[in-house]
């Protein structure tokens, strides 16, 4: 075991890991970040994604030793009941969520994407969620809900999150 | 008192943003294996390495000594190790629709994956690696994995009974002489791929014995009732064994069999501590259950003016290795095969066949997704062999109301299938270009007609119970697992309705066998029509309670009380009001019951007769048309579906929004039903076991949908409100084969329509 450092949506903490452990196991099981799902284990769903330093990765590849020293956000970070982001909530306004698996992992993709490319279209917005799966929607009303998103962003010339 | 009607909805029909959507997007939703307890195991289960074997010996004793491994159990642990695919609760026994499985096996493996011992240990890792430790010796056995060739006599046979499971008939008039009155005979065998799920939560709970020794399970369910199951299996009465669902991460039928109860109720009984199983996605892609590979063989007969005259059908499902559903998927394919049309000589023949293919059973479009991609093809052959329009040719075959399926079964209530077809097809716009050289654009669309609600003489029922509690708030409480659906806030729509509150104040426990009254399972598409009926009756019940009540604070007349935003008042006199909260107090002092309980009873029919397949059998149906727009690549054989347009009848939308979500999502599964899906299995091994190699449609496959929803206003549920879930599947892959027929002139019968299918479909018939 051996204890690495890192700031989980905005606070700093300390956990102990084994070094062969993903990022995704430790967040689930050894700092109860539940909200990041787990759907296949090797890159192939999405679910599982999370913001490293900035970037949205899955964490089922990355080691959890690889987030020594650094940020990870969770869907969690984006926002809150009381101070939602507007991605968050524009997917329940627009009904983007049904069985809501996949929303954790969707939502961190296109915050990060959004915040690099505040102007993208429909087209764009697809792209960004290719390797997010989705069994349950369709992925219309997802987009239709980050394009709503992205122009409320847009307009208030932000990121939108609460804490990154 | 009137009760609300459809002209005055105040929240019947809205897009109203669900509760559960609320806590899903900002994280704070704990699925089935978001759970951790204090001393918990960690559970595998040790899966069979070959399809067909004896089992020699089970040596798990090194496995037992590894550091932190707390229990392996095999067969010989189980105290009941059988379980049987009863329809939960079902009254009416009929023999083919009871299928046995085991928990473990204890002699034979009959599929690549069946369970065969279970571990738990104090860490996964532990867990992993003990059932690596638990050696099983096995003597290979002949297996049989084409159901063609399992109906032979000489092929190795998996139950003492024969391969074959059930045969169905339906008959009506005489196809002989309906044949000779065809100018024009079509025919053509379909096949169908083997469908995994595919749900992005995997099959996990977390189980652990409480206080008073109940057996309590949290488990990813459609199906609460599995309490019973496990209780059996223990030997328990069944009021020791509850089991909890909590809102679940996509069902689509995979999770309708028992999958992780049984386990998890097992190991926790052993070992007296929490436990928790959660199925990696190998796993989740080996273990029941899957959607039925159907061979489809058809020949239809029409007039050249393309009256439809007559049809023979036979159809062949492939069970996999244990019965499960089978029986029942293939009695629902019975009832659907002819689709929605008029045709007055049918005959058609039913087979189940075991193989040692991994076991098929639920999967939304239960029995009616095959035949449709079938008889909409069909359809389609026939319009161009007899010239014809396809939606023309269609819409002088569409039975009406008041008419009759081949099985005998009459349409009660609104088909509004011409309506739906026109819609759908107009709503495509005009035809784009191609996107580029040696590309080419086609259009299909198709029809169908999908069943809801459980079979009429299985006697379906579900019940509620709605209070209004001290704060003014009201509380629903059913046995209803949510997955995904919309189905805990659809309820809660209805009750807001009825008892004029404020959606944001009204809190629903759903999906517990110990604490909530049972509601059947989320399966069927029944929720909406069984536990919207049963909610609205307990609703209504305390409706009419409450006006009482205020009445009687008023000293009015009942008809001169409205209930609306969380107030009783006397109408056009806003000044004599009460607050829910003052009448509830009112109620306990006047002894008024503040809640009511209400069970709701699906009208019940007799059997079927199965010699002739004649009957009533559904309590209705759910009719629509998609119309899709594709491309395809000349070179590649590639198909991208542009747009695709969905009309259906849902009797009364009760969330816009979720309805919409349906069609939108059903198009999605359709179109990966389609185009990409199959799980490839060779020899019995799965070539297909992860998300890499089963592809399922991402954002960049599926267009953007558009969908029309009718509202009839006549199906069963609340409102006239009819299911959707199921059927929003149902037509997708036939309009779009259809699509593709017209882009490249070329039928491929075979689904999915992969690149290589396609293009070598093309170079057989020579097209360019």
């Amino acid at each position: 075991m051996r204890t690495i450092e890192l700031t989980l949506n905005g606070q700093r903490t300390r956990v102990a890991v084994e070094p062969h452990e993903t990022l995704l196991w430790v967040l689930r099981h050894r700092l109860a970040a539940t909200e990041v799902k787990s759907g296949c284990e090797r890159g192939d769903c999405g679910a599982c994604a999370v913001i490293l330093d900035g970037k949205a990765v899955n964490s089922c590849l990355a080691l959890a030793v690889q987030a020594e020293a650094k940020s990870v956000v969770t869907v969690r970070g984006l926002g809150s009941p009381e101070a939602p982001h507007p991605l968050q909530a524009a997917f329940i306004e627009l009904g983007a969520a049904q069985c809501g698996i996949c929303i954790p992992g969707m939502l961190v993709t296109l915050y990060a994407f959004l915040r690099d490319t505040p102007r993208a279209g429909r087209a764009e917005i697809r792209e960004a969620i290719g390797g997010n799966l989705c069994r349950c929607t369709g992925y219309q009303k997802i987009v239709d809900a980050a394009e709503s998103a992205a122009r409320r962003l847009l307009a208030q010339g932000t990121d939108g999150a609460r804490r990154t | 008192m009137d009760l609300p009607s459809p002209r005055g909805f105040r929240v019947v029909g809205a897009r109203a943003p669900r509760a559960d959507a609320r806590d899903k997007v900002f994280g704070l939703l704990r699925y089935a294996d978001d759970l951790a307890l204090g001393g918990m195991l960690h559970a595998k289960v040790v899966r069979a390495t070959r399809p067909s074997a004896r089992i020699r010996k089970i040596d798990a004793a090194r496995a037992g000594a590894l550091p932190g491994v707390r229990c392996v159990l095999t067969a010989r642990d189980v105290p009941h190790n059988v379980l049987f695919s009863d329809v939960p609760g079902q009254t009416t026994q009929v023999g083919p629709l009871r299928a046995r499985t085991q928990v473990l096996a204890d002699d034979v493996v009959r599929y690549l994956g069946e369970a065969v011992a279970l571990v738990a240990a104090e860490t996964e890792e532990a867990a992993e690696e003990a059932t690596r430790l638990v050696a099983v010796e096995y003597e290979d056995l002949p297996g049989v994995f084409e159901p063609e060739a399992a109906m032979r006599p000489e092929a190795p046979q998996l139950e003492p009974t024969g391969n074959v499971i059930s045969r169905w008939k339906v008959r009506q008039g005489d196809v002989e002489a309906g044949f000779r009155e065809a100018d024009v005979v079509v025919a053509h065998t379909y096949r169908t791929g083997l469908i995994d799920h595919a749900f992005i939560e995997p099959e996990a709970g977390v189980g652990w014995l409480d206080e008073n020794g109940v057996v309590t399970l949290r488990v990813a369910t459609q199906v609460i009732e599995h309490f019973r199951d496990v209780a059996n299996v223990l030997g328990l009465p069944h009021s020791r064994v509850r089991i909890i669902a909590p809102y679940i991460g996509g069902g689509f039928g995979g999770k309708e069999d028992v999958t992780v109860e049984v386990f998890l109720g097992l190991l926790v009984w052993k070992t007296r501590r929490p436990v928790r199983l959660c199925y990696s996605r190998e796993e989740s892609i080996l273990s029941p259950t899957k959607r039925h590979p159907f061979i489809m063989k058809y020949r239809h007969g029409a007039r050249r003016d393309g009256t439809l005259v007559a049809l023979e059908v036979e159809l062949i499902s492939d069970a996999g290795a244990y019965a499960y559903l089978s029986p029942l998927t293939l009695l629902y394919a019975m009832v659907h095969a002819a689709g929605p049309y008029r045709i007055p000589h049918v005959r058609i023949d039913g087979v189940s066949v075991l193989t040692n293919n991994p076991p098929t059973s639920a999967f939304r479009g239960f029995g009616s997704a095959q035949p449709a991609f079938a008889y909409e093809s069909q359809m389609d052959e026939l319009a161009r062999a007899l010239g014809l329009d396809p939606l023309e040719l269609r819409e002088r075959n569409y039975l009406r109301k008041g008419e009759r399926l081949a099985s005998g079964q009459a349409l009660e209530t609104a088909v509004l299938l011409p309506e739906t077809a026109r819609r759908a097809w107009a709503a495509l716009g005009p035809p784009g270009p191609p996107s580029g050289l040696g590309k080419r654009v086609g259009r299909g669309l198709a029809s169908a007609l999908t069943s809801y609600g459980r079979i009429v003489w299985l006697h379906d029922w579900s019940s509620a119970w709605v209070e209004l509690q001290m704060d003014g708030t009201v509380l629903i409480r059913t046995g209803v697992p949510d997955i995904g659906g919309g189905q805990a806030a659809a309820l809660v729509q209805i009750a807001a309705e009825l008892l004029g509150v404020a959606q944001e104040d009204i809190a629903i426990h759903i999906g517990d066998s110990a604490l909530t009254p049972l509601a059947g399972t989320t399966t069927a598409t029944r929720q909406l029509y069984m536990s919207g009926s049963a909610v609205h009756k307990a609703a209504a019940e305390l409706r009419a309670t409450l006006v009482l009540q205020a009445a009687e604070l008023f000293q009015v007349s009942p008809e001169a009380i409205e209930l609306a935003d969380g107030t009783a008042r006397v109408r056009d006199n806003p000044g004599r009001a009460s607050s829910f909260k003052e009448l509830a107090a009112a109620c306990a002092r006047s002894h008024r019951p503040r809640s009511a309980f209400a069970v709701y009873q699906a009208p019940a029919g007799q059997v079927m007769d199965f010699e002739t397949g004649q009957g009533k059998v559904f309590p209705d149906f759910t009719f629509g048309t998609q119309a899709a727009e594709v491309e395809v690549d000349e070179d590649t054989g590639e198909v991208q579906v542009r747009r695709v347009a969905a009309c259906y009848d849902v009797g009364r939308a009760i969330n816009r929004n979720s309805v919409e979500g349906q069609i939108e999502g059903g198009v999605a599964m359709g179109l990966g039903y389609a185009l990409l899906e199959e799980d490839q299995v060779a020899g019995g091994v799965t070539l297909t076991p992860n998300l890499m190699t089963y592809l399922i449609p991402t954002a960049l496959d599926v267009p953007d949908v558009t969908a029309i929803v009718l509202e009839s206003g006549e199906g069963m549920g609340p409102w006239g409100a009819r299911g959707i879930g199921e059927p929003a599947i149902v037509p997708t892959a036939p309009a779009i084969a259809n699509a593709v027929r017209d882009a490249v002139g070329v039928r491929v019968t075979r689904l999915p329509i992969t690149p290589e299918r396609l293009w070598r479909a093309r170079q057989e018939s020579g097209a360019r």
